[in-house]
């Protein structure tokens, strides 16, 4: 069998996950921190800003009992190291898309559907005003004024100035739609005990630690590229050496990319247009919106569950509403093909299903299997994964209150940030070939039903579609979707593992 | 079925034209590298027949890579080079360019060695055509207007089910399938959906391909005492190369990346380039001739309905030996954006890949010519954008349409001319509109 195995002789190669040098949020969402605010800031004074980060009491990854009150976690914008004085030579060691940012280069936007009301002219913060830190804060209600007071003293005051102080609100764990959220997520390989395949015939949670943190192997069982130093330019012995190169100091271990996307939604254009199309659709506006999620309401997946349909010994507490694949679904009569969860993670093995034998996987690598026209179109799941960590922000307004009529005073959305190694492979495909593609799966003239930015294509009639299939016989479509989440701001950041951190803040 | 063929026309630029040339070039656009198909030089649409085409300067981006082998670096001159991918004959594709097009084509070659306002266009064209090593096309028959009236088709019959879908969810299938077949019927008399014949199979390509279909397989086992022989040679040979040739896999320059990507995703398909040096020496030269030669095979017999091995992301593509097979080029139409393509090949055909590019100068190792190399993604994605070149014009005569959007349309009007499908194949048939 081409599954993937666990063996438990890992601990003894690897030694235990380094939890003491890796910020909280690759390992906790910090779930029962509801409050939480992320800080833009740029450094204003560079000597006074290296105080406050070498003093800043920045969360690790060790699990405590009880759960601590408060967290902070700290990263940086490619500007915000150069502004820290890192030299060229070690700039260069990070992801290109890092370098040049979220906003830097028009090809990226265009890949990344940041285009039309998009495009990154129109954002809040990320594209002319660039930030050089993030910061971010997180307590129970009860701790959280005193928190954002202890941490942002006279001296924070000196050091920085502040872009923005991007509040967020405890939606119950919905977003602003309504929907139950964060449920699909990548299981990380803390202990090292995956023993990767060639090929990977099955669907799995379970991720290479690489996948998420620098300094790691990843699911090519390689290490990402990353900033790695000659003992030279580390007199004090601060950083880890790298796995992979002894030799050397690893700037990037335990660190990881942050993608930060400030989503505005519309709630009530949203259940405006469902309402308005569900007599023709035969469904209730909620039972379209399921449809254009691939949820229910309350987070449960609309394809049917089965046994055995995710490796099996994952996580005793993980949910089911995590454990499926889409292969009891092949023609997208429960969950369409063009459903959020679908396209955010379409949950694909390297191979279609049922390419079991060795003869079947000769056959089907030469690509002379016999299969049927979708069989084949959808990458690997495994190499596409992010982990999200995002906040609501602004008042939650039920589906109700959406249908009855006013303005739209308050802004409300999604503070989307996401984890990954490598930003091109992981957070860019899935916006670019999943998300916003109009060809994903075979689709035509529609994106993602929630994200899509309805931007037409040459030579399609359509942009802003949503195809729901019956199985039986003909499709439905919704036509003339309109926009529903707009990008209000971005970037790309650097997570730093806690030495790394405190190399940065150290050096002269 | 009237099959495709492909142009090439490759031409060094004469000393100082390459900028006036690449200005020149520019004009053509709409877009940064993406054609004008009205541009007054060479008006790509007017030509029925044409799939895709391209401008793109041969320039190589590595020139010093030979010097890992302590060989001394050879600069070539920029070569300028015209591709296109056509229906039927090439000859007449080139007389009809030259026919329509002699003022655009000579103010473009003007630019290139050897050629003076006193030359026969035609001639001086035919005397620079190249032929490939090997070449793809996604499915050998499938027609410019086939793929225009059958993208019409589709388009009226999604019309038509999003008006009428409802009503028609409750029949049955079969009676689907007639009301379909009916609605397109009437489309056609009212001369709003026009579906030809395909045109006849040219006797001459019948027999060409027939030949080549048995005389390959022939040729093999008639040299198979010889390539048996050779083969412990081969393999001592080829496990010491493997294991000494250098890598040259340096992270590329930004800038590099950044230029290319600034004329990508114009449309759902780009086009692609990648250029470089064979490894040095007769055994990676003979290799690779034998294995495209097998792969031009491949393509013409196996790989010839819509996929090569598991990619169906790509329309057209070739193989090029330049400068006296010391270079070669891979020049390729694919669906979506380039780094999916790039996991498309690594996580799909890393084995093609490695049978081919591993014997180019630089490339991530690889055992027994099949396994490692592209399975290094990140080396193999720095490998390619290293050899990456921008592609100067760029053409497609049926832009928003994908690989898959073209064997969607066809299988839609199969199943409106089929004279009977069962119950199932209607489902599955209706599942992909």
């Amino acid at each position: 069998m081409a599954q993937s195995t666990v063996t438990d002789h890992a601990a003894l190669r690897f030694g235990a996950p380094e939890f003491e040098d890796i910020q909280g949020i690759a390992r906790f969402g910090y779930g029962n921190l509801t409050s939480a605010c992320f800080y833009l800031l740029r450094i204003a004074d560079l000597a006074l800003a290296r105080e406050w980060l070498r003093n800043a009491p920045v969360s690790n990854a060790v699990a405590r009992n009880p759960p601590p009150e408060t967290a902070l976690q700290v990263a940086f914008s490619v500007d915000g190291l150069r502004a820290l004085g890192m030299v060229p030579a070690v700039l260069e060691g990070f992801s290109a898309e890092f370098l040049s940012g979220m906003a830097g280069e028009e090809a990226r936007s265009r890949r990344l559907g940041d285009i039309g009301t998009n495009s990154p002219g129109t954002w809040r913060w990320g594209a002319g005003s660039v930030p050089h830190l993030l910061v971010m804060t997180y307590a129970t209600p009860a701790r959280f004024e005193l928190w954002k007071r202890e941490l942002t003293g006279s001296l924070w005051d000196r050091a920085f100035s502040k872009l923005e102080e991007l509040t967020t609100s405890d939606m119950g764990g919905r977003e602003p739609f309504g929907f139950v959220d964060g449920i699909s997520q990548p299981i990380f390989d803390w202990e090292r005990r995956l023993e990767l395949q060639n090929v990977e015939a099955e669907y799995r949670n379970l991720t290479m630690l690489g996948e998420l943190l620098l300094g790691y192997p990843n699911e090519y069982g390689k290490y990402t590229d990353r900033p790695v130093l000659e003992p030279s330019a580390d007199p004090d012995a601060l950083l880890p050496p790298a796995e992979d190169r002894p030799n050397t100091r690893d700037l990037g271990r335990n660190g990881t990319y942050v993608v930060f996307r400030d989503l505005r939604q519309d709630v009530r254009c949203f259940w405006q247009f469902l309402a308005a199309e569900a007599r023709a659709a035969n469904r209730t506006p909620q039972a379209l919106a399921e449809a254009m999620v691939g949820r229910t309401i309350e987070g449960d997946p609309l394809v049917p569950w089965g046994e055995n349909d995710v490796l099996a010994d994952e996580l005793p507490d993980e949910s089911r509403r995590n454990q499926f694949t889409f292969n009891r679904d092949p023609e997208g009569v429960h969950c369409p093909f063009g459903a959020h969860i679908r396209r955010a993670n379409p949950r694909t093995a390297d191979v279609p299903p049922g390419t079991d034998s060795a003869l079947k996987r000769l056959v089907q690598t030469l690509g002379l299997a016999p299969q049927r026209a979708r069989d084949d179109v959808i990458a690997s799941a495994r190499f596409h994964r992010i982990l999200r960590r995002g906040r609501e922000y602004g008042t939650a307004l039920s589906s109700d209150d959406a249908l009855q009529p006013g303005s739209e005073g308050e802004e409300r959305g999604l503070r989307f940030l996401c984890l990954n190694a490598n930003i091109a492979r992981q957070f860019e495909f899935v916006q670019n070939a999943w998300i916003m593609s109009t060809k994903f799966g075979g689709l035509t003239e529609e994106s993602d039903p929630l994200l899509g930015n309805r931007e037409a294509i040459a030579g399609s009639r359509l942009s802003g579609a949503f195809s729901l299939c019956r199985g039986d016989g003909v499709r439905h479509r919704l036509r003339g979707l309109p926009q529903f989440v707009t990008v209000r701001g971005g970037g790309y950041f650097f997570l730093p593992g806690l030495r790394a951190l405190k190399y940065l803040a150290s050096r002269v | 079925m009237l099959p495709q063929s492909n142009l090439l026309i490759m031409a060094r630029i004469a000393r100082g034209r390459e900028e006036h040339l690449r200005a020149l070039l520019a004009t053509m656009n709409q877009r940064p590298g993406f054609a004008d198909p009205e541009n007054p030089l060479l008006p790509f649409g007017r030509f029925g027949r044409l799939h895709v085409a391209r401008f793109v300067i041969l320039k190589d981006p590595t020139p010093d890579d030979l010097s890992v082998y302590g060989l001394p670096t050879r600069s070539f001159a920029p070569t300028l080079a015209f591709m296109a991918d056509c229906d039927g004959s090439a000859d007449e594709l080139l007389a009809q360019l030259v026919a329509l097009c002699e003022a655009g084509l000579r103010s473009i070659f003007s630019h290139c060695d050897g050629f003076s306002a006193s030359n026969d266009l035609l001639d001086w064209m035919r005397q620079h055509r190249a032929r490939p090593a090997a070449a793809y096309v996604n499915w050998v028959g499938r027609t410019v207007r086939q793929i225009r009236e059958e993208a019409a088709l589709y388009g009226a019959v999604s019309a038509y089910l999003d008006a009428n879908g409802r009503a028609l969810a409750v029949e049955s299938p079969q009676r689907i399938r007639r009301q379909l077949m009916d609605f397109v019927e009437a489309e056609k008399r009212a001369g709003r959906v026009v579906l030809n014949p395909s045109e006849p199979t040219p006797v001459g390509w019948r027999i060409r391909n027939l030949l080549n279909l048995i005389a390959i397989p022939l040729v093999l086992l008639m040299a198979s005492p010889l390539l048996i022989l050779y083969l412990p040679a081969f393999l001592w040979l080829l496990r010491r190369k493997e294991t000494r040739d250098p890598e040259v896999l340096p992270r590329p320059q930004p800038a590099h990346r950044s230029v290319i990507a600034a004329l990508e995703d114009n449309d759902v398909t780009n086009p692609y380039i990648v250029l470089g040096y064979l490894k040095p020496g007769w055994f990676r030269l003979s290799t690779v001739i034998f294995l495209l030669w097998i792969v031009d095979y491949g393509a013409r017999h196996i790989y010839n309905r819509g996929h090569l091995g598991r990619v169906q992301t790509i329309h057209f593509a070739r193989w090029v030996f330049l400068n006296d097979r010391r270079q070669m080029f891979f020049a390729s139409n694919y669906d979506g954006s380039l780094d999916s393509y790039m996991d498309d090949f690594i996580n799909k055909v890393a084995w093609g890949l490695n049978l081919l590019f591993s014997n180019g100068v630089g490339y991530p190792r690889t055992d027994w010519l099949l396994v490692g190399g592209a399975s290094d993604e990140q080396k193999f994605k720095y490998y390619l954008f290293r050899h990456q070149l921008p592609v100067q014009v760029w053409y497609k005569a049926y832009p928003g349409l994908t690989s898959f959007d073209l064997m969607r349309n066809s299988r839609l009007r199969e199943g409106i001319e089929r004279s009977s499908m069962t119950d199932y194949e209607i489902r599955e048939w209706l599942n992909l509109l």
